[in-house]
């Protein structure tokens, strides 16, 4: 109970009207800075920074940290009505929230995304309130081969998703997979497939090839077909809200599973993005309704984004109790703490007990302040759809070349997203699958490093990765999604 | 020291920033009247990924010079990573006569172009000032029976090669340097496992994935309170020279050299700022004594505490020659270790 006594403390210290007005700007900068692409979380904090050197500890974190709620939540909106993930985690809320959004259901997708998000950041906030020890005992059971396991899990339960040929998602994630590579080789030091060219040093990030393939691939098939929205019959009133939350509790399964994989993958520093995917692969092989997935199924936009907010909620707590940061974001955050003079680490919580619990009950009162915000302009966000197209996709097309410039600021950053743009064209047009590339882009990197360092604490030999029961377990769980069709495949014949 | 993924704001943001600063500054105190003073926005590239040491180090200094208003313009820190922080020193190389851009240096200044063959050195950049040295301490997790570094030596020799871990930031960069000068003197190899950044490395050491670890006092200082690291000796030929207890026994002017422990090594880290070249003598004596009222305020003086850095101050000629000599170490010790590029 004397969590509970702290939390209502903190609470008294967040809860001063200074405090609350703070929340609420920063709820509104997070969904602006959530919903332009390649312009993440951890740029907009990173940005804001010395805007609070001048308040007190407690005020700044509670705005800095809104304006991350504020980030997650935005991130849905141009994933849902335009096809372009305005954050990583946001890519798979695109499968089925884009589908939904054409056949005029914008406001139904954006109310679940939101809601989604909430409760999905609120059941792990409660696990940092009541398990915060224990949890952050359990991510330093993470080394390489445990890493590794966890990634091997994603696309395990990625592999086998597509409606197509199996060949063609496997074509597509080995694409991902050669791009990941280009660039810094973490374990040997040297530069690996940039061919001399200087600019390839940093390799192709993965937000640049998202915003090409997804926003200027869609912009292309717009154009070919006929100049104007699918969506554009939304229907724009509060009503929407109500309904869609009258769908939502029969998906509660679904709830518990993403909640599951977001505060794990959020603990161990996963992240958000693997998260989503993972969620959304796990959902669509559990679901009783797995194959309407990918056509504008409302558990498809529950699943990732329920999971993505959990985890990037999480994320926070190995930053407070072990001074790791969890995320890009909480890295910056951590930069924030150490100007304060608060020492990120094992000790925080015992030390600063007023900052540690007014962050806590900020995590609470922050949601709620973002879910009320988002919530009132979900007819606003779908009455968007609205506009003309030949208004719109210019627009669109200079946002997205905005956000790819910003990931680096790079020119040659633009060309590779009109590149991938046309790639991701071709990939419509040709029927290949573009998220098993994303994934391949996104984790294919992280997973060869903890492959090969797993590989180097072993002196090259396999059974690492099954040499205690938490990597074996992940393993086996790994291996059994990655054969589940071809035995249910097997079952149906016999 | 993060050599990882990472994301950097544009020069759009950056003037968006700058406004929004201005804005809630109202008017900030001027500068003294100097010859020169930036116009605009000043770039601060941090060749390294977001949360490790020089990220710290720039994301403080930026914060000090907001709080203190000890400049007119605002200070915008970019990471540039790519490469092990080649990306950020070649931006600067190219930025011939551009005064809005400094940068602040890790260890790759010198160990990028050596393993990689990347061309650039701190002869195509102007220094302007050394701000602090940072150190190196041998960590080992506190379960282990090691006390002393003697111990844990004489533990690596008797088990034979590869069988302890060193984990440690990037490959062929300042931590696997030190890594082998530790093998010559316990006369066995270590399996060196390079992770992403410093704060992986420590918490890998905390879960006791790896055996022990050299990151810096800043990047393991909170898991030495909280009793779960142990620091057995710094690379320096003297000891530490702050007495203030950390724990609740021992301060770091307690850990001993790990020459006393028999590894004559003698290796710190840069932490310095470099412009571009072709710029004015004015203009770096601007951020010269820019950093001189950086190093004076309260927030400096405790961050360079907490993080038991040498406080050395240099600019001009002294730091020139220091730089070089520094090159000069790095090349040695990364020829002898068989890290240098292959032409």
């Amino acid at each position: 109970m004397e969590e509970i006594n702290a939390l209502m403390h903190g609470f008294s210290v967040a809860l001063s009207p200074f405090n609350l007005l703070l929340m609420f700007v920063g709820v509104t900068l997070g969904v602006i800075i959530g919903v332009l692409p390649g312009l993440g979380g951890a740029n907009g904090i990173a940005i804001l920074l010395p805007l609070t050197f001048t308040m007190p500890p407690t005020s700044a974190i509670i705005m800095l940290s809104c304006i991350y709620w504020g980030a997650l939540f935005g991130g849905a909106i141009t994933s849902v009505l335009f096809n372009i993930p305005g954050e990583p985690w946001s890519v798979a809320t695109t499968f089925d929230g884009y589908p939904m959004s054409q056949q005029g259901r914008a406001g139904e997708a954006l109310t679940a995304a939101f809601t989604s998000s909430f409760i999905g950041a609120f059941v792990a906030v409660v696990m940092i309130t009541f398990l915060a020890p224990l949890v952050a005992k359990f991510a330093l059971k993470f080394g390489p081969p445990e890493f590794f396991s966890v990634y091997f899990l994603t696309f395990c339960s990625f592999i086998g998703m597509g409606k197509g040929s199996p060949w063609k998602t496997l074509t597509a994630m080995m694409l991902g997979f050669a791009l990941a590579a280009v660039g810094m080789d973490t374990v040997t030091g040297q530069l690996r497939l940039t061919f001399g060219f200087h600019e390839l040093m940093r390799g192709f990030d993965f937000l640049v090839a998202v915003i090409g393939l997804f926003g200027i691939g869609e912009i292309l098939l717009s154009m070919e077909e006929g100049l104007k929205f699918s969506g554009s019959k939304a229907r724009i009133n509060m009503k929407v809200v109500i309904e869609t939350w009258k769908k939502l509790p029969m998906y509660w399964l679904t709830y518990v599973r993403s909640c599951v994989i977001g505060c794990w993958m959020g603990i161990t520093p996963g992240g958000a993005t693997p998260a989503s995917f993972m969620s959304y692969g796990v959902a669509k092989r559990m679901s009783p309704n797995g194959a309407q997935f990918g056509k504008g199924h409302i558990e498809g936009v529950v699943a990732p984004e329920t999971a993505a907010h959990a985890a990037g909620t999480s994320a926070l707590l190995p930053m407070l109790s072990l001074g790791i940061p969890g995320s890009p974001t909480a890295a910056v955050l951590l930069g924030g703490l150490l100007i304060w003079g608060l020492q990120p680490g094992p000790l925080l919580f015992v030390e600063k007990k007023e900052f540690v619990w007014g962050l806590i009950a900020s995590m609470y009162l922050g949601n709620l302040a973002g879910l009320i915000i988002v919530l009132t302009c979900v007819p606003l966000f779908a009455a968007i759809l609205r506009i003309p197209f030949s208004i719109v996709a210019p627009l669109i097309i200079v946002i997205c070349a905005i956000g790819a410039f910003t990931v680096h600021n790079a020119m040659l950053d633009i060309w590779f997203m009109m590149f991938f743009g046309v790639v991701g064209y071709i990939f419509k047009k040709l029927d290949y699958p573009m998220a098993p590339m994303v994934l391949a882009l996104v984790l294919g990197d992280r997973a060869e490093d903890s492959f090969r360092q797993a590989m180097l604490i072993s002196q090259g030999n396999l059974s690492v990765f099954f040499s205690n029961w938490l990597v074996g377990g992940i393993m086996a769980l790994g291996l059994v999604m990655l054969f589940w069709p071809l035995v249910n495949k097997l079952r149906g014949r016999a | 020291m993060v050599h990882g993924h990472f994301s950097g704001n544009s020069r759009m943001i950056a003037i968006l920033a700058a406004a929004a600063l201005g804005w809630a500054m109202g008017s900030t105190p001027s500068v003294n009247a100097a010859a020169w003073e930036p116009t605009k926005p000043v770039e601060f590239v941090i060749p390294a990924g977001t949360g490790g040491g020089a990220d710290q180090m720039a994301r403080l200094i930026q914060g000090i010079v907001a709080k203190h208003g000890l400049m007119k313009q605002s200070l915008i820190p970019v990471n540039r990573s790519g490469g092990a922080g080649a990306e950020g020193f070649l931006s600067v190389k190219a930025a011939k006569g551009d005064a809005h851009k400094i940068v602040i240096t890790l260890s790759n200044l010198f160990t990028t172009p050596l393993a990689t063959g990347v061309p650039f050195s701190y002869r195509d950049m102007t220094p302007v000032a050394m701000l602090a040295l940072d150190q190196f301490v041998l960590w080992v997790n506190a379960d282990t029976p090691y006390k002393t570094a003697k111990d844990y030596i004489e533990a690596v020799s008797k088990a034979g090669p590869n069988k302890f871990k060193m984990g440690g930031t990037g490959s062929r960069q300042e931590d696997q340097i030190l890594t082998v000068s530790l093998e010559k003197a316990t006369g066995t190899k270590f399996t060196y496992l390079p992770f992403k950044g410093g704060g992986d490395v420590a918490v890998q050491l905390v879960g006791k994935h790896v055996d022990s670890t050299v990151n810096n006092p800043i990047e393991a200082v909170a898991q030495w309170r909280a009793g779960t690291l142990r620091p057995l000796c710094v690379f320096d030929d003297t000891r530490m020279p702050y007495k203030q207890r950390v724990t609740a026994t021992m301060s770091w002017h307690d850990i001993p050299t790990c020459a006393e422990a028999g590894v004559p090594t003698d290796y710190v880290m840069l932490r310095g700022i470099f412009m571009p070249p072709g710029v004015t003598q004015d203009q770096v004596n601007f951020y010269v004594e820019l950093f001189r009222k950086v190093r004076e305020t309260p927030e400096w003086k405790r961050f360079m505490e907490d993080g038991a850095f040498n406080q050395t101050f240099m600019s001009g000629k002294e730091y020139a020659a220091w730089v070089e000599k520094a090159e000069r170490q790095h090349r040695e010790l990364m020829k002898e270790a068989g890290f240098l590029a292959k032409p």
